[in-house]
């Protein structure tokens, strides 16, 4: 069981693959992705929606193609946001995964939002088995308005109701950091290796 | 709004261990940073800060080998900061597995550094810490001091504190050189004028001795966050004791 980080960005993803390995995950960081020889997918959650967009697009086709045929996938931060169409951070195409904008925070709330706050589940989601109403590790400016909000599993108030958890089949992201959420964070890490050794 | 107030236990890192200490002076050793850090964080810790005191040749090569430690014991954020000049030390700390890097000098002298910084990594990874000192000739009432706060850059804390945030710092890290070491309160004033006018957190620092201190910097200083060390390292008040504290009189705080 091999889990592909994909290192698209310029920032720290030793916290999520150290994380993912103390949990027993065999885990591997790649700057790209050209196989398809590994059985799950995290985008971590570093550098800016218009780097990330220029850094997958020589691989874009690919990486569709893996989640959306069923790779067990986990977006943190811009990785969820970049799993939709475009942001207002800058120019620059996202994975067209989910429909849907990614958009500033309110200007009544302090941006970045940096801190510990709540989990509200919405409905049920694997990613979110034995996690009740969590704090957990926020650091983002932005965050992404789903077109289809039936892919919200959990959101948390900050000024407005961000997404902070989206599920939809094989595919999950969170707004939030957990491989930063202490507790919370490693039961919902736990829960998406699961997902992977199904 | 529902964000938690973070507690920030801060260690100072020295040749690779941590220390503790006033000021720099009577320093005694405290053990491994790795492990400190996986202390605080199960006694509740909402982030770490490491301020690298170390002064020798091999300062890079120290603090790669502590960073990564760190990275691979905890699942707090950390920070960290100390003698960061450069966009190359920046980079160090933070490819290294930090998830954030505090600058100060090298932000007063190049402040075309925080631009740069913030731009490549985002606002969130780039904390600026400002020391501030008591001056009446400034219009804030605060002069901004660098050099571990041994020498006036001329320039208001209130007025730097803005640039910093247009700039796109994405955290002030704010310590008062007159409370810090004093363990008699944090400067409210200070705090309140700065964190009242940047639409950036702040966290709180310098003059931390009891919870009732820490209790007075979120509310009446309108701090996000409050930084202390010794109170914390000499276990005098467990963080949880510190929570409980601030739970108890309407402070909301991570359980």
């Amino acid at each position: 069981m091999k889990i592909l980080v994909l290192n698209y960005s310029v920032g720290n993803i030793y916290s999520i693959s150290h994380a993912l390995s103390r949990l027993g995950a065999s885990v591997s960081v790649e700057k790209e992705i050209s196989s398809r020889e590994f059985d799950g997918l995290v985008m971590p959650g570093v550098g800016s929606f218009t780097s990330a967009s220029e850094a997958i697009s020589s691989y874009r086709g690919l990486l569709r193609d893996v989640i959306l045929s069923g790779t067990p996938t986990l977006g943190i931060c811009l990785g969820m946001q970049i799993l939709f169409n475009s942001s207002d951070e800058g120019p620059g195409s996202g994975l067209d995964i989910f429909g849907g904008r990614v958009v500033s925070l309110p200007p009544t709330v302090k941006r970045p939002q940096m801190g510990w706050n709540r989990l509200l589940k919405t409905r049920y989601s694997p990613l979110l088995e034995g996690v009740e109403d969590a704090w957990v590790y926020f650091n983002h400016s932005y965050y992404p308005e789903p077109t289809d909000r039936s892919i919200v599993a959990a959101k948390t108030e900050y000024g407005v109701d961000i997404p902070s958890v989206i599920s939809h089949r094989n595919i999950f992201g969170t707004q939030f950091h957990p491989e930063k959420s202490s507790k919370a964070g490693r039961q919902i890490l736990q829960n998406f290796i699961n997902q992977v050794r199904r | 709004m529902a964000l938690a107030k973070r507690i920030i236990p801060c260690l100072d890192v020295r040749d690779g261990r941590v220390v503790k200490g006033r000021r720099f002076t009577d320093l005694v050793d405290a053990g491994d940073p790795s492990q400190l850090a996986r202390r605080y964080s199960d006694e509740g810790a909402d982030e770490l800060v490491f301020l690298d005191i170390t002064a020798s040749l091999e300062k890079r090569k120290i603090l790669v080998k502590v960073v990564r430690s760190v990275a691979a014991e905890i699942d707090i954020p950390f920070t960290v900061g100390g003698g960061i000049r450069s966009q190359e030390d920046a980079e160090i700390v933070l490819h290294n597995g930090a998830d954030k890097v505090s600058i100060n000098t090298a932000a007063v002298e190049n402040p075309k550094l925080v631009q740069r910084l913030s731009e490549i990594y985002g606002s969130q990874c780039i904390v600026v810490a400002i020391d501030a000192k008591k001056d009446s000739s400034k219009p804030s009432g605060y002069h901004v001091y660098t050099h571990s706060g041994t020498k006036p850059s001329g320039l208001d804390a209130l007025e730097w504190a803005r640039k910093v945030d247009r700039l796109g710092a994405g955290e002030i890290l704010l310590t008062s050189i007159d409370m810090d070491g004093t363990k008699d309160g944090y400067d409210i004033e200070l705090t309140r004028t700065i964190a009242s006018s940047v639409s950036i957190p702040v966290i709180a620092s310098g003059g931390a001795g009891t919870p009732e201190h820490i209790y007075r910097v979120l509310a009446e200083g309108g701090a996000d966050a409050a930084l202390a060390a010794s109170i914390f390292h000499f276990n005098e008040y467990p963080i949880q004791t510190v929570k409980n504290f601030l739970r108890e009189r309407g402070v909301l705080v991570r359980s």
